[in-house]
């Protein structure tokens, strides 16, 4: 069975940052599954169907990933290195939210190929607008690349 | 800091053919009050010409990269997916955001696109409504939220 609504994939290991993404992502009536990912290593779990997610049918891949860069285990880059390097993966919506500054993540973000990188506004409203912008383009206006299928 | 503010205010690049369709994305920016100038290149090799600095764009400033290109993909000379194709393999733009904005609906060119990278794909509605707020909704995204890429270091 396809469900109606495909995943989000959103790796994040502030629990505060977690639950304003979540309310504001449910305020706005996206109905899509979140899957949380609280580092790196669960991320890629999810993603390849290891660790905890041993067995979960990777043909299924969110409709978008909201990648923090600041991460336990394996930091947000190297996460988006192995999605690029991946058939599975390579074609997968990835948005970097983050709150760091530094030229070099940008620089970086956009030479492993994020499809964008925004910053997260600090301010409550400013958050929880975002958000929903960021919903709205890439669960609704944007088309998914193509199901990933084995040869 | 500055040069990121600038990059956000750069000209939007627009590829379109079709008179109609350019004249409808014009007036839906402006109706979304964006306030960026935008730049139309009605086929692939003017779109490339804008973006290298060649032809009738020859000694533009490369580092004023426009914050998105909107690229339509069946254009005259050169294709949208071939220009997609040059912008990725050229270190001056291969980080450039690039939108797909297109009517078609073909399995082959959704998943080319991706493979080349184009950040995002989107399908143009035939509804004039539809296609205004669209155009408003993906403008705010890449000029407003969006954070671009700094200019590549000048050659």
């Amino acid at each position: 069975m396809i469900p109606l609504h495909k995943s989000i994939l959103l790796v994040e290991d502030n629990p505060d940052d977690e639950a304003l993404t979540l309310r504001a992502l449910r305020k706005n009536h996206l109905l899509n599954e979140v899957v949380v990912a609280r580092d790196g290593a669960e991320a890629l779990d999810y993603l390849f169907g290891t660790g905890r997610y041993a067995g979960r049918d990777t043909q299924e891949q969110p409709q978008l990933v909201l990648l923090d860069l600041k991460l336990p285990k394996l930091d947000g880059l190297q996460v988006l290195q192995r999605i690029r390097a991946d058939a599975r993966t390579r074609q997968l919506p990835v948005v970097i939210l983050t709150t760091s500054n530094e030229e070099h993540d940008l620089v970086s973000g956009y030479a492993l190929q994020a499809n964008s990188y925004i910053r997260k506004p600090v301010e409550f409203e400013a958050f929880m607008e975002a958000v929903r912008r960021i919903g709205l383009y890439w669960l609704v206006l944007n088309e998914a690349p193509p199901q990933w299928k084995e040869e | 800091m500055e040069g990121r503010v600038m990059a956000n205010q750069a000209p939007v690049l627009l590829v379109e053919d079709n008179p109609d369709d350019e004249a409808l994305a014009l007036r839906a920016l402006k109706k979304n009050h964006i306030p960026n100038e935008v730049v139309v290149a009605r086929d692939g090799v003017e779109a490339l010409d804008y973006l290298f600095g060649t032809g009738r764009f020859a000694g533009r400033d490369l580092r004023k990269a426009p914050p998105v290109v909107l690229l339509d993909l069946k254009l005259p000379k050169i294709d949208g997916l071939e220009v997609l194709r040059r912008l990725r393999a050229d270190p001056r733009t291969h980080t450039q955001p690039v939108v797909i904005l297109t009517t078609s609906n073909e399995y082959r060119d959704l998943h080319t696109s991706y493979a080349l990278h184009a950040n995002s794909y989107i399908r143009k509605p035939v509804d004039f409504n539809e296609f205004t707020q669209m155009l408003g909704e993906v403008a705010h995204y890449w000029l407003s939220l969006n954070e671009p890429p700094p200019p590549a270091p000048a050659a």
